[in-house]
């Protein structure tokens, strides 16, 4: 029988706005996914720590505050300092493109700007769970091309 | 598989996580792993479900509990339950975002939080987490709470898969009449009215109280509280632990335990999604899949 996937999204740092990530958690849940929410204002020790506890395969990190040169790379290591290897992370929000050739090498497999349709999101969930170096540990050739 | 079991009975989270979502897929049976499951003196719990209606503030209430339980040095695990989309099998598991006592640095090695969706279940509560809590507890977990679903009056699951109930009310939640009437109430050991800081939740108390009164010594207790405003936490944690079960409705829980096995014997059959498929399609009358699920027992769960 095939289970569904166990995705958490989470918004590191101080950002209070979560529109965008409850969409796409909706979207992934819409698509037959477990979606675990961690809420707004998690630091990047929190958020791996929900992903070991929980047992995701995926982790999406939503930022809109424009800390995601920091963050988001963090939440990257402190995930190979884990051991969580495998865990496929990708991230969204308003991310300017010159900045997402430095996500794309820390491990990060996708970036979707505003405008992303949904469906483009779950085609890169397929294609990455299909994938077996995806994780953010593992070989760092692949990255999902976004249309927005 | 061998090392993650190791690892997770040795305290490795990591391990734990990944051997509960075997346990919960049903890729590994509890009884190929742990061959004797623990045997705990009926007068002590290990597993308490926490229940009651949407809104009443249970997830909430749990981790004010848990913080406190996890403060006293208390090993302390919750099971989430929530729905999964009937329609799609998704589910949006957002009982975390209400969790403070899993990001607090000075408790939480001593709490784990795993969400989880109700699935192919009917009830509030899943019964694999009936397995789930009993592979917590052997690696070293001494509480497993089962927070379930929202749930009306007639859902007593939660029933089969712990050896605790608590029910949790909200205030003004009806007339004198909603304490008299059958159902979940019957089989609380305690009883919880949560948000004690509004108003009728002292009446609704009261009420339940003045119901329960009628029971004579069997009754349960009912206390005021509220997560949120931290009332009547410190007695709710010191109550709950030391906690009896009130040994009423011992036919009903026997009830739920049949029927939720039998219930989790027909989801995981290997043949489950087959017939299911069959049965939209109309090439398969519902006589008939019963008779399909119910032939043989492939249970892969013990």
């Amino acid at each position: 029988m095939d289970q569904p996937l166990r995705i958490v999204v989470a918004k590191p740092g101080l950002d209070g706005h979560d529109r965008g990530a409850k969409v796409v958690a909706r979207a992934l849940r819409d698509a037959g996914h477990e979606v675990i929410y961690t809420g707004l204002r998690r630091t990047s020790q929190q958020i791996v720590d929900t992903v070991r506890d929980e047992d995701a395969r995926f982790l999406g990190l939503s930022s809109l505050s424009g800390a995601h040169a920091h963050l988001f790379p963090q939440v990257c290591e402190k995930l190979r300092e884990a051991g969580l290897d495998d865990v496929i992370v990708f991230g969204g929000g308003i991310i300017p493109q010159e900045d997402r050739r430095a996500l794309h090498d820390v491990g990060i497999r996708a970036v979707f700007g505003p405008g992303t349709p949904t469906a483009e999101i779950l085609e890169f969930i397929t294609e990455a769970s299909g994938r077996d170096n995806a994780g953010v540990g593992q070989s760092n050739e692949w990255h999902w091309e976004s249309s927005a | 598989m061998a090392d993650e079991l190791q690892q997770a009975l040795g305290g490795d989270r990591r391990a734990l996580a990944r051997m509960l979502s075997m346990i919960e897929n049903g890729s590994i049976s509890l009884s190929d792993i742990l061959p004797e499951p623990p045997s705990i003196e009926s007068n002590s719990w290990t597993t308490m479900a926490i229940t009651g209606a949407p809104g009443v503030g249970k997830s909430v209430l749990v981790d004010a509990l848990m913080s406190r339980w996890a403060g006293q040095g208390l090993r302390v695990a919750l099971l989430a339950v929530d729905p999964s989309s009937p329609r799609t099998g998704g589910a949006l598991l957002g009982d975390r975002v209400r969790m403070t006592s899993v990001d607090d640095p000075a408790i939480n090695e001593r709490v784990y939080v795993r969400s989880i969706a109700t699935r192919s279940s009917s009830g509030s509560v899943p019964l694999i987490v009936e397995d789930m809590a009993a592979f917590l507890l052997a690696c070293g977990w001494q509480y497993v709470l089962i927070e379930t679903v929202g749930s009306g009056q007639a859902e007593l699951r939660c029933a089969a898969v712990a050896d605790r109930i608590v029910v949790v009310e909200g205030p003004a939640r009806g007339d004198g009449i909603q304490a008299e009437k059958a159902g979940l109430l019957e089989l609380a050991d305690v009883v919880l009215v949560n948000k004690a800081d509004l108003d009728g939740a002292e009446r609704h108390a009261g009420e339940l109280r003045e119901s329960y009164a009628l029971d004579g010594d069997e009754a349960p207790e009912v206390m005021l509280t509220s997560g949120l405003k931290n009332i009547g936490i410190e007695e709710a944690a010191h109550a709950l632990l030391q906690l009896k079960s009130s040994g009423r409705a011992v036919r009903a829980r026997m009830r739920e335990r049949l029927l939720g096995r039998h219930e989790r014997r027909l989801v995981l059959h290997p043949s489950y999604n087959t017939v299911m498929n069959r049965l939209c399609e109309g090439t398969l009358d519902i006589e008939e899949a019963l008779l399909e699920l119910q032939g043989e027992n492939h249970e892969r769960t013990g």
